[in-house]
């Protein structure tokens, strides 16, 4: 790649002015990022990617590539994360084209050794942009995940009976928000029997018990009667050895069979047509 | 001190809490209604905290208590509209109100005395 030694030459110059560069680089990046940054962190960060980009510029191993490509991802993953835009992300790495030109403005020399490092560098931006755009998405994913998780609807099974599905992992926020939710619905419609379908939920533990419990014993309190449904094999062997005992609570394997259950409890038979 | 007042409907007495319920207020309404179980021989009483919006340990174990002082009268106690946040408190607290019935509403607590032989 370097023909004509351009790269080699800047690499050595890049070398000896390493702290004048890295020093008005992280000055530069500092200045782009609003004041979310501190001028230590930076120079740390740029530093570490001053030398890689070195060792690209210089050919003296063949690791250099690979590392100086993961050290910007995981920089541009970091900034993603921490809310900058994508500009300001890929001004990051630009921005050592600034300081290095500011050094070598006066040295007509330079120009070709510059181009290379210029060029270089525009590579390095494109791929900032591309780690930030990846991360970005990833972050998108993750909170449609969590979204999904959080969504509990409570559904009209029949008149007097609602039922709340239950998928995904229960905690002490999400259960919280489930028996809210349960137990408004179950003031705002009137209805006198629920049905707790666990089916989705992927494991049962003493805390999730705990959860389910003090859920059913609030909807008593309201004067509506709980019915837990949808207990797999497995989570029935988890509940028993773990030693959990549901007291007087109905469970039933189903949700049809709780169905049944809270009809024939209001007093309504199902006959064939 | 706010007293609260309780109406003979039928054999049913009927308490509707309107007020905020004060330690002192509660323990009256329990000596109200023991002398009223005894003066008027009631078999039910409906007690209806739709308006209740805060309950701490005492209100909840004072409740408990006034159903077990009716079931001494031979009288059911249902306690009717709880409120979803009230009910959360209560379960939180660890009460969950043994020896009284409950009610989404008034109606359905008059269904539940109804229905008792």
């Amino acid at each position: 790649m370097d023909v004509d030694g351009t790269r080699g030459r800047m690499a050595d110059y890049l070398r000896d002015h390493q702290d004048k560069v890295v020093g008005r680089w992280s000055e530069l990046v500092v200045a782009g990022g609003r004041g979310r940054t501190s001028v230590e962190e930076v120079r740390r960060e740029l530093g570490g990617l001053f030398t890689l980009i070195v060792r690209v510029l210089s050919e003296a191993d063949e690791h250099a590539d690979g590392e100086l490509q993961a050290a910007l991802d995981e920089l541009s993953r970091g900034r993603a994360r921490d809310g900058f835009t994508p500009s300001e992300t890929a001004l990051g790495v630009f921005s050592l084209k600034e300081a290095v030109y500011e050094l070598v403005a006066d040295s007509a020399e330079m120009v070709p050794e510059f181009l290379a490092l210029s060029r270089m560098i525009d590579d390095l931006g494109l791929s900032t942009f591309e780690a930030y755009s990846a991360a970005r998405e990833q972050i998108i994913s993750d909170q449609v995940t969590t979204m999904m998780e959080l969504s509990t609807p409570v559904v009209r099974l029949w008149e007097g009976i609602i039922a709340v599905p239950l998928v995904g992992t229960l905690d002490s926020a999400r259960t919280q928000l489930v028996m809210e939710k349960l137990l408004d619905t179950l003031v705002a419609t009137g209805a006198d029997h629920a049905v707790i379908d666990i089916t989705g939920v992927a494991t049962v533990d003493t805390e999730v018990a705990q959860h389910l419990l003090k859920t059913v014993s609030a909807a008593r309190l309201l004067g509506a009667e709980c019915t837990i449904s949808g207990i797999r094999p497995q989570v029935a062997q988890t509940i028993v050895s773990l030693g959990i005992d549901f007291g007087d609570i109905a469970t039933k394997a189903t949700l049809a069979d709780a169905l049944a259950l809270a009809l024939r409890q209001a007093g309504l038979k199902v006959v064939q047509a | 001190m706010d007293r609260v007042p309780i109406l003979k409907i039928g054999p049913t007495l009927f308490v509707s809490i309107q007020i905020d319920l004060q330690d002192e207020s509660v323990i009256l309404l329990q000596e109200d209604l023991a002398d009223e179980l005894a003066a008027t021989g009631a078999r039910g009483v409906i007690i209806d905290i739709t308006a209740v919006e805060i309950v701490d340990s005492f209100i909840g174990r004072m409740l408990t208590m006034i159903g077990s002082i009716s079931r001494l009268f031979d009288a059911e106690t249902v306690i009717v509209g709880m409120r979803p946040a009230v009910a959360i408190t209560l379960t939180e607290l660890g009460l969950s109100m043994g020896g009284v019935r409950t009610a989404l509403n008034a109606e359905k607590g008059l269904e539940i005395l109804n229905g008792k032989t």
